[in-house]
Order: structure tokens, then sequence, then C-alpha cells
């Protein structure tokens, strides 16, 4: 649902100039990239579902921004947003992923067997291992534009799918609004409930409308594949378990993944995904993969070391604390994961990921022992 | 500045008559099939207006309480002249299941007519929350006149200050969950305009929330005068802090006694106050500059939405009529304890908060003591009613310090039938 003067036909009778929005304080992509000539030829645009410019734009205007972290500022409401307004979303597109060119196509490989390695990080820094993504299912608006109708439409269809899951996939859903106190609290501990968003960036784009309707928390009765309904995206999968065994989180990834897909195609509905952009997902960050594959690991002497910073930018990971985004470490654990999301395919991340996480436990040993780690510093990947 | 803006007011002419004179007049739009929109009867026809009813089970708003699968399948599809529709009026009350206590009211209204598309959910609404007033049938009272005032002077040993407060919405341009940008800057440029020409003691300057400077910034907070941006969710899911701080400020006279919020929560809100318990010059500053204000927008061809059944139209239907909450702070520590206390009230039709507004706790017993009612009773009306009501605690309060009894008084009637 947009918000605001929905109808851009109205809007068309002031000038541009005094629709405009004031960027001099922001600091996003979607503000270093919209300048007024741009919002000017975007502006009588809208979708086949009546998305506006100024719908893509309201959370980045809402959201000056962090002055360390640079946000996104835009959202798709739905997967024609990425055709209809690519002048402004390309070059944010491009800008967020490391020169990703508007000619560039993506690659999606979900086949385990090509992931060399991966089962044997030590567990005595690994604690546990984790991937995630997200899907959206073609014909319906994203969350940021979706009615209360599409919402439990996905709702109804995901949970169809999940039901027909077999062997150690075999779970149940969760409703948000229907679940018992017992369950609430069992999924706390178990670490994987979500709640209603209160970050200004979600909220200013429109998705904790209707809350908590037709959200809710699938998972398979092994507690290692997880699906969250109607959170940012329509779906979001994650497949995790404790310790070091990278590839057995992928290969259930991609099987239930794969399985996922199958299920919603048998009832005639299909993934949005496109030979450029990959996955289409909410946030133009999360396109191509949409994949964060990751480790909570031990490392007390490296992350203190000087390079540290240096060493993960140049293997194409970064840092976060356990909490997830926005956290900080705590005892020494932290949360390293891939960093980058379209140009690559799932196995190449998930590769970078296994054999990088591979090289800071050899580091972090060779401290642990007072030893230098000059000769393990990697190129730049 | 004419141009773009007289081309509009030009063809918004029409609706603004029309709308000023209210229910019935207004032609409803449906959502109609555009360049671009050929799906959207599609997907009226795939999410009927069944697959769209809000989940409102667990909620306690006079929307939810209104709002029926039936009403809403007549209203779903359609929209107001700004194309601004129910789901948009009612998103507010679908986010906010309400409080166990408070009932809130639960939906806005983007634009003027919205009071009139939605009036089959709109009027329940207002029936509700201002005591059965029904908009089809009943007329509310306009009266500006603050010589009518009587014993609008209090014993300033118990009343620390005096304030009446009113919001105004500018005819012919979106309200604060609907408006866009270059509409909003509009209204910021109307409101400035007309207060830059206020004279006497009320000569005053503009600081627009986006351009202040730390100084001005921490006086403004010093004087209480400031407003930030809304936290409260029940303000944020209605839309209305898009753009902040965009064409948001505070305009004050040079006396800080009167003083005007612009695009908060509605178009202008306008308050009146002095420390100390005159009432009748916090009235009479209020009427003087409101009628100034509205002299000095209409010399340029703008006016207040205003009519005879809903008064002055604001964002919140709580607000309609007067949009008026006269009240004071006010000292009551042996009447503030006993067990009469909110039945006093509740007779007077007063409300009670603690100094720091709506949702705080008094402090120190001193209360913020105001009108209960905004719609079917008129400004002096309701003036005089807190007037006399707050004197009427105030002899309580001496009565107990005298150690004598007191009474409950009888209920006052709102509407004569």
């Amino acid at each position: 649902m947009p918000f605001g003067n929905t109808h851009n036909q109205l809007k068309m009778k002031y000038t541009s100039e005094q629709e405009y929005p004031d960027l001099s304080k922001h600091n996003n992509h979607m503000a270093k990239v919209l300048t007024s000539a741009m919002y000017e030829r975007l502006r009588d645009k809208q979708t086949p579902t009546g998305f506006t410019l100024d719908d893509i734009i309201q959370t980045g205007v809402d959201n000056p921004g962090h002055p360390f972290i640079m946000t996104v500022g835009c959202v798709a409401g739905d997967e024609e947003s990425y055709e209809v307004f690519k002048e402004l979303l390309d070059p944010v597109i491009q800008d967020r992923h490391g020169g990703y060119k508007p000619t560039d196509k993506h690659k999606t490989d979900l086949n385990p067997e090509n992931l060399k390695g991966g089962d044997d990080l030590d567990p005595n820094y690994v604690l546990s291992s984790r991937v995630r993504t997200g899907r959206s299912v073609r014909g319906f608006c994203l969350p940021p534009h979706c009615s209360r109708g599409e919402r439990r439409a996905v709702e109804k269809l995901s949970i169809d799918a999940l039901s027909s899951l077999q062997g150690d996939l075999k779970g149940k859903y969760f409703a948000l609004k229907n679940m018992t106190e017992e369950e609430q609290q069992q999924l706390i501990d178990d670490h994987f409930l979500f709640d209603k968003p209160v970050s200004p960036l979600l909220l200013a784009s429109g998705m904790g409308r209707d809350w908590p309707d037709a959200r809710g928390i699938w998972h398979n009765d092994n507690k290692t594949f997880l699906v969250w309904v109607n959170e940012e995206d329509h779906l979001r999968v994650i497949s995790m378990q404790k310790g070091g065994n990278m590839r057995e989180v992928f290969t259930r990834f991609c099987t239930g993944l794969t399985k996922i897909e199958a299920l919603f195609k048998q009832k005639g509905h299909e993934f949005m995904w496109n030979q450029h952009l990959g996955y289409v997902l909410t946030c133009p960050s999360n396109l191509g993969t949409g994949l964060r594959g990751g480790v909570h690991i031990k490392l007390p002497n490296l992350s203190k070391h000087e390079k540290f910073g240096e060493i993960l930018k140049r293997l194409r990971l970064q840092k976060r604390g356990t909490g997830g985004v926005d956290t900080a470490a705590v005892g020494g654990v932290f949360d390293i994961s891939n960093a980058d999301r379209l140009g690559f395919s799932e196995v190449e991340l998930v590769q970078m990921v296994v054999d990088g996480v591979k090289l800071l436990v050899e580091m972090e040993k060779r401290l642990e022992k007072g030893q230098s780690i000059n000769d393990l510093m990697p190129a730049q990947k | 500045m004419t141009s773009s803006f007289t081309r509009m007011l030009s063809s918004r002419s029409t609706v603004a008559v029309m709308a000023s004179l209210g229910a019935g007049t207004l032609v409803t739009g449906y959502l109609m099939s555009d360049t671009g929109r050929a799906v959207f009867p599609e997907r009226r026809k795939m999410f009927p207006p069944s697959a769209d009813f809000p989940d409102l089970c667990k909620h306690n708003n006079c929307m939810a309480s209104a709002l029926t699968p039936a009403i809403y399948a007549r209203l779903r599809d359609k929209v107001t002249p700004n194309n601004w529709t129910l789901d948009q009026c009612i998103q507010t009350g679908v986010d906010n299941p309400g409080h166990p206590f408070i009932k809130t009211v639960g939906m806005v209204a983007g634009d003027e007519e919205s009071y009139e598309v939605f009036s089959e959910l709109f009027y329940p609404v207002i029936k509700e929350r201002h005591n059965g007033y029904d908009p089809r049938t009943m007329t509310h009272p306009t009266d500006l006149d603050a010589s009518k005032i009587t014993s609008g002077m209090f014993d300033e040993n118990y009343v620390l200050s005096s304030r009446v407060r009113t919001g105004r919405s500018i005819r012919g341009l979106s309200l604060p969950p609907a408006c866009s940008r270059s509409e909003r800057r509009e209204v910021e440029r109307v409101v400035i305009q007309a207060l830059s020409n206020l004279k006497g003691d009320l000569t005053g300057h503009y600081y627009s929330l986006g351009e202040m400077t730390e100084e001005e910034q921490q006086r403004l907070i010093d004087d209480h005068f400031l407003f930030d941006k809304p936290v409260s969710p029940l303000l944020t899911c209605a839309g209305m802090a898009r753009d902040w701080p965009d064409a948001r400020g505070i305009w004050h006279n040079n006396e800080k006694t009167f003083l005007i919020w612009i695009n908060e929560e509605d178009h202008t809100r306008i308050i009146s106050m002095e420390k100390g318990g005159n009432m009748k010059r916090v009235f009479e500053r209020f009427c003087c500059g409101l009628k100034e204000v509205e002299r000095l927008i209409m010399e340029r061809g703008w006016e207040f939405m205003w009519n005879e059944h809903l008064g002055y139209i604001l964002t919140c239907p709580s607000n309609l009529g007067t949009g008026l909450r006269a009240g004071v702070h006010v000292r009551l520590p042996l009447l503030s304890k006993d067990p009469r206390f909110r039945k006093i009230l509740e007779s007077l039709r007063l409300q009670k908060r603690g100094t720091g507004g709506v949702d705080t706790a008094a402090v120190g017993d001193v209360f913020d003591i105001s009108n209960n009612d905004r719609l079917g009773k008129s400004e002096v009306e309701l003036v005089q009613l807190l007037i006399d009501g707050v004197n009427y605690l105030i002899d309580c309060e001496k009565k107990l310090e005298d150690g004598h009894d007191i009474k409950i008084p009888t209920p006052i009637t709102l509407f004569k039938n």
C-alpha cells in the first residue's frame, strides 16, 4: 500500500522543485544518487501496482543515515520497481555492490557439491555456522507495499509449501499472532523469534503495517532449518547448527531451498529472479544471492591485531557482534560473514567464508603461540 | 506567490465550496483506471474486500468498534479527490490495537473530504468519541467572542498557569498523514506569511525546525515550546512524521504568550498561555490572534477547513468541533487525595493529566485540569465550563483546608435535546 499522497498525477500540479526532498543532511546511497534532475524525470512514473518514486525513497528521506555506515535509503515495492526506477536503482546497486554494472549478469549456483571442503572448521574456535537468504514470491507486492490480502496469500502459500517438506526438513509453522506463551518462550530461547521491527529504517518504508497479521516462523523439528514469513521480505530462509560443519549447513540450505522452490512451482508460483539481479528482494542490498553465510567464532587475539580489519577486507568478509547487525562483539566472539551479495554465486560466497574462516583460525592459533602471521596475509580477493 | 498555486486553487474551488457545504454534496471517486493502472481491477477481483479486512479481534479503539466487514466492503475501493483511501485512514488503528484502559480513536483523515467520503465509518466513530454527537443531524456552534467570559481570573495561590490550545487546517491542502512535501511546504509558507503580519503584542518570529541554531533550540526547550519528531506509534503509523523535519517549525510572539506549531500533528496548532490565573486574558488573546490569522490568510485567498456539522476540521476526529483544550496547572493537595476527586471531575466534565501533558503523571500535587469535550459546544461555552469547574475545585480545596465538607456537583449535561 503506498502511503502519503498516492496519486502521482495530483503531485504533478506542483513543480519538481517544490516536491524534491531536502537531502542536504543525508548520507545514504539514495541521497547520493538522486539529483533534482533525476527526480524530475522519474516523478511521474509508477509501477503497474502503483508504487511511486516517493514510495521508493521515503525511508531514505526519513532516515538521513549514519555518519559511519552508509545505508541504502530506498526499497522496492514490487518486482517491477527495479525496472521502472532503474535510473535511480542501478547507480545505487552499483555503489552498494562493488561496481556491479547494469549490463552485468549474476550467476546462481545452489549445488552444494560445488563447495570444496567446509566440513571441518575447528569447533574449538567456530561455535556455530549459519547461512541465510531471502525469497520473494513473483506476482505479489513486497512488504513495503503489499495489502493485507496479498500478505496473507503469501503466508498461505508458504505454509502449504513448507508443510509438504519431509525427512529432516519436516517441521511446523507458528503464526506470530496465534502462538501460545510457551511457544513464544521456546522460540525466544532458541533464538528463532523475530519481533516487530523497531528500526526506523524499516518502519519508514511501511513494512511494519498490520503487524502481526500474516507473519510467522516455520522451523523443522531438528531446529536446523528456519523460515521467517513476511518480516522484511516475503521469506527469509535460514540454515544453522552448532559447530563448524558449514558444508552440512550449506547442503541443507540448498536442498531445502530447492525443494521449497519446487513446491511453489507446483502451485503455479515462482520466486522473483532475473539474470541481471538474481533473486529480487525488498532492499537493494540483498539482491543477487541475498546470501549471508557466517560463523560465530572466538578470535580474542586476532581481533586485537592491528591488521584485523584489513585481513577481513581482503577476504571479503565482515564482522558483527553476535547479536547480529549493529551489535558489538562480546567476549572476543565475532559474527564473521561474507560482505558481498551480488555478482558472486552462492557457492562462491560460502567458499569465501569457508576458506577465509580457515585462515582466521590459523592466524588465531599462531598468535596464541606468540608467532607472527605476516606470511599468512592474504591477497585481496 | 501566484502561478501554480493560484491555478490549483481555482481548480479546487469547486471542491472547496462543496466541502464547505458539508455532508452529502461531494462526488465520491473510485479507483479509476489510468495509464499503468490496468492491473487494479484484476487485483480487486483477486482480492475481494474480505481478503483485506483487518484482524481486529485484539483491538480496543473506536475504529475497531465501528468497522464491520460490510462497511469495509462498501468503502474499500473508494477514494477522496486526493486519492486517499479507507485503508490509509484506518492504518493507525490497525497497527495500534489500543490500550486496555484508554480507548484511542484509531483512524485519521487525510484531507477534508475524508470525513465525507468515509462518513459511514467516521460518523459512528465521532458519535462514540463525542458523547453521541450526530454529524448528520446536529450543528456545531462556533463562538470566539471572549467578552462573554465571566469569572475568568483564578486564585493564583492555586492556579500556576493557564493555557488554551486548538488547531486549524488550511482548506485545499491535504492533512499531515497524506500531504506531499510541496503541500506541507505550502502550508508553512501560507501560515508564516500571515504570522509575519501580526502586530502589537502578537509580533513574533518563526523558527524552522530544520534550520534553527543550537542556541535557539535550547531556548525553545527551556521555554517548553519545542516539539520533537513524534515517537508515539499512534502518530507515526498514520504517516504524519514523513520527511521530518521538512517544513516543520515553531512561531511565537516576542512576549512568549502566543505560540503556533506548524505541520506537527495538524497544519497548525495554536496555543495561548501565561503564568498565573488570568484565563480570561489568555482566551482573549487566543480569540484575537486566531481571528487575525484568519483575516490575514483570507486576504490571500485561503481559508480554514470548517463546516457547520463538524466545526473546524482537523486530522484526528477527537479534535473536531472546537479542537479546543483549555486548561490550568493547579495545586490541589487535599482534593486530589479525596476519594471523590474523580467523580467531581467527571460531573464537571473535566479531565486531569500530569503536568507533562497527556500520558504523564502528576508531580507534587500539581495537576493539569482541562475540558473533556471538543465538539457540540462552542469555544466560549467550553472555556466557561473550564473556568466554572476549576473555581469549583479551588473552592473544594479551600473547604477541605478549613475542615469543611465538599459535595459532588450535579453532572453537567452536554447537549440540550
